[in-house]
């Protein structure tokens, strides 16, 4: 699994195509293949993923790869527009709200599953009810828990079980809508309605939902075929499609790859078709080897050094040692030699292709200056103990960067910095739950959905479950609180923007780079393949050559 | 004989409680909670959290949680994981694939290890003996994955005779390349041990005596010095044997060989205790009889032991 391991954990459904924008710096020449050759619409793909952790139910895939799967099996009420992060209208006719609290869903007509039976505005609202109890063991539960009703299908830890099976704020009016009701205002929630947990389910599913967590029935651009468990998933085109985003292809075979060693040589003799992440060992010469079939392309995702504050060392600091701390790391030279180009430097708190993202909100304390940061520290009063250690999991490959800012941060500062390695995640993730973190913490974030605020609510504020170093900022915190009021989702990042503001005068963590995808395709796609702001490729669009 | 295999079989029994539970207590103190760590970076619902922990028994004292699983496993539940799949489901899948990655690893080792094995025993000190010995030192000191690497280089990525990886786990020309590559190293020691024990009984009695006989060649070393020098490579290929089918992690990396090493692999960094210990279990029971098997063909390939 170690390839596999070192996946991304993503949470985010966000299919926002940046076909034209994002994908890579090459230019095709005429000579290299790309679009030779005609485009054969049955063609069918054979694409990397690992063994998907769950049954293949729409609130159950946490880790990209399970989600990669249902993303091509289900259709949602909305998906991204490409580029912009707004929304569209898939399966939804319209998705509108007046006051932010009460929501209206009308479906397009004559939708159906691939069993036949017609997609209504219960099988939303069933699908709903059945993913956010507890008893249903879905790890997305937690997804419903804006909707008016949700403690009592899915009651807090220690209060017993569900009281009911249903959420009260769920409503059928008709055949094709449904009205929501929000425990409070959310301004964002269309946005959040494109990811995989709010796909509908057909009737048959409730009769018996283990067996068709093994043989999903959708409503979306492919049918399931097959699956054989640890090796691969097989999805046809499914031709009685409705939607705006029919396949362009013939079908595809998902396959279980555990090393990504293995998957990049199948890549490079034909016999796969993508390759999630090109393995660390090739990243110097995957560009040689592959040509304009390398895929570069930035997505959705931050990763930062957390403080503990909950440390003698950070619990009363100057944040001005924090900033100079922030100061002393070189990304530039980071990225481009120790990740080969695979990390693009961080200039803010929330990640590129994010409805809110302003460049620089980090400001000068994301900005190398081995100088200032002295200085800076200096001023602050000096790092206590003068020496700090960052936390980061060695089952996936953070060594090599870590050093590397520990390395960067001894050269400017003369602070001494070493990393501290856990055996796996788990640990790491026992580490700081239990806040025994010694004085910093590798962090990350990938999007759930394309709106600042959850960069922002979700980590920083003083209460969210994100937030595990015990970081408190009440101006932060003031805006927050005002921005989810807000009636409009303009307002709510407008706030949110200033909130991000404020964040810089007392870092909650250190902004380091927003990733980037590293992948390949063989020579059988035609054209470059088009990826979404989650980092993974938007699969229906990808064409294929005749043989 | 009867009594032997009787009584070999009842000390089964406590080797059998003693790993599990080691096995057992070992994936508990791994550092962690596996059920938090399902929600990868992001924050973990405590209210799922607690009804999954309750759903797998994980809520419970750790001397229960042994029981429990040992009286399910005495029912031949094997439990369930995570991912809400039967243990025994993924058993039943990855078994398969490894017994055939074994069986052509065993084949490859047996065959060309006491070949290159008896030629170099019978040429003690010739040229042919050398390079055997070159040749076997060589794969000794290379370690598994570099071999596994230069292999796939060559012959998929470079010859194109075949694909980097398995494409089709019932296709047994597929699984040459692995196989040969995870048989190599028990391949180099089994031409080692038949070398050594041929050179040695090449110059005993009976053999001198069966050459007096005026037997022919082929039967003097096929049926005679043969039998006689397996003992020890025997015992060898055994152990080998349950080795093989603990899977080969590294290998089957390499090649995308989905068989049992990958899911213990799996299983035991998600911390999932249920196949973990499942499959534990069942790598224990075959160790336990092949080296029962092992002993029991002592007295075959010498009739002067005898089982009482």
């Amino acid at each position: 699994m170690r390839g596999a391991k070192s996946a991304k954990w993503v949470t985010g459904a966000i299919v926002v195509a940046m076909a034209a924008t994002a994908c890579g710096g090459d230019k095709s020449d005429s000579g290299s293949g790309l679009t030779d050759g005609k485009v054969d619409p049955n063609g069918t793909l054979v694409v990397q993923t690992s063994e998907p952790q769950n049954p293949l139910q729409p609130a159950n895939a946490k880790e990209s790869q399970g989600h990669r799967v249902l993303k091509s099996l289900w259709s949602g009420l909305v998906t991204y527009e490409p580029g912009t992060g707004k929304i569209k209208n898939i399966n939804a006719e319209s998705v509108t709200s007046s006051d932010a609290q009460h929501w209206t869903v009308k479906l397009k007509p004559g939708w159906k599953f691939h069993n036949g039976e017609p997609v209504t505005a219960k099988s939303y609202v069933d699908s709903w009810n059945w993913s956010a109890n507890t008893k249903n063991n879905q790890i997305n539960s937690q997804w419903f828990a804006d909707i008016e009703g949700y403690d009592d299908v899915h009651p807090a830890k220690g209060e017993g079980d569900p009281k009911s099976d249903k959420m009260s704020g769920l409503k059928v009016v008709s055949d094709t809508e449904f009205t929501i009701a929000l425990k409070s205002k959310v301004s964002y929630f269309n946005y959040k309605l494109g990811y995989a947990v709010w796909y509908p389910l057909p009737d048959a599913f409730f009769k018996d939902p283990k067996a068709y967590g093994q043989k999903p029935v959708g409503n979306g651009p492919y049918k399931f075929e097959s699956w054989d468990h640890n090796d691969k998933i097989v999805v046809k085109r499914f031709d009685g499609y409705q939607g705006p985003d029919k396949a362009k292809n013939g079908g595809i075979t998902f396959k279980n790859y555990t090393t990504a060693d293995a998957a990049y040589n199948d890549l490079r003799s034909n016999n796969l078709d993508w390759i999630e992440q090109i393995p660390d060992t090739s990243l110097t010469n995957y560009k040689s080897d592959l040509g304009d079939r390398a895929i570069t392309n930035e997505y959705s995702a931050i990763q930062d050094v957390a403080f503990a504050f909950y440390t003698d060392q950070w619990k009363s600091i100057n944040p001005k040692v924090l900033t100079g701390l922030s100061m002393a790391i070189d990304r530039d030279t980071i990225t481009k030699t120790t990740l080969h180009g695979s990390r693009v430097p961080a200039t803010s708190f929330v990640a590129k292709g994010v409805i809110g993202y302003q460049a620089n909100s980090c400001g000068e304390a994301c900005t190398f200056n081995a100088e200032k940061a002295k200085q800076y520290i200096k001023d602050g009063g000096g790092v206590p103990g003068n020496k700090i250690s960052i936390q980061y999991n060695a089952d996936q490959p953070h060594k090599t960067w870590v050093d590397a800012v520990c390395n960067s941060i001894r050269k400017s500062t003369g602070i001494e910095c070493v990393g501290d390695s856990k055996p796996n995640f788990k640990a790491d993730l026992d580490q700081r739950e239990k806040k025994q973190v010694k004085s910093m913490y590798r962090s990350g974030w990938v999007l759930d959905y394309p709106v600042n605020a959850n960069f922002l609510r979700d980590l920083y504020g003083s209460k969210a479950d994100g937030n595990q170093g015990g970081y408190e900022n009440k101006e932060f915190d003031e805006l927050a609180a005002k921005a989810d009021q807000a009636n409009t989702l303009d307002e709510t990042v407008k706030l949110y923007q200033e909130a991000e503001k404020t964040l810089a005068k007392k870092l909650p963590v250190i902004p380091l780079w927003y990733y980037a995808t590293n992948a390949g395709q063989s020579t059988k796609v035609y054209g470059k393949m088009p990826y979404g702001q989650d980092g993974d490729p938007i699969l229906t669009d990808v064409q294929v050559k005749q043989k | 004989m009867g009594r032997y295999v009787a009584r070999r079989l009842l000390q089964m029994i406590p080797v059998f409680i003693g790993t599990t539970l080691l096995i057992f207590l070992m994936v508990h103190v791994l550092p962690g909670d596996p059920i938090k760590a399902l929600w990868g970076d992001k924050a973990a619902d405590p209210a799922q959290v607690a009804v999954l922990r309750h759903k797998f028994g994980l809520d419970l004292p750790l001397w229960q949680q042994y029981t429990n699983y040992m009286a399910d496993l005495f029912q031949g539940k094997f439990g369930e994981t995570f991912g809400g799949r039967q243990v025994s489901d993924l058993m039943a899948e990855s078994f398969p694939v490894t017994i055939r990655l074994a069986l052509v690893a065993f084949v490859i080792e047996v065959v060309l290890g006491i070949t290159l094995g008896v030629f170099a025993g019978l040429k003690a000190g010739k040229a042919v003996d050398t390079a055997v010995l070159i040749f076997t030192l060589l794969v000794i000191s290379v370690p598994v994955f570099v071999l596994g690497y230069i292999f796939q280089t060559v012959f998929a990525t470079e010859l194109g005779w075949v694909t980097p990886s398995v494409q089709d786990s019932e296709d047994f020309t597929q699984l040459i390349l692995p196989g040969a590559v995870l048989g190599s190293l028990s391949l180099a020691y089994v031409a080692r041990l038949t070398r050594t024990t041929i050179s040695e009984n090449v110059r005993s009695d009976y053999m001198r005596t069966a050459l007096a006989k005026g037997l022919p060649r082929r039967r003097i070393v096929g049926v005679h010095l043969l039998r006689n020098s397996l003992i020890p490579v025997v015992t060898f290929l055994g152990t080998d044997i349950g080795a093989l089918m603990g899977g080969a992690i590294v290998t089957e990396g390499i090649f995308n060989v989905q068989g049992i090493g990958q899911q213990l692999y799996r299983a035991v960094s998600q911390g999932e205790g249920t196949t973990t210990v499942g499959i534990v279990t069942v790598l224990v029971i075959v160790f336990l009889f092949t080296s029962l098997i092992v002993d029991l063909l002592y007295a075959v390939l010498d009739p002067r032991i005898r089982y009482a």
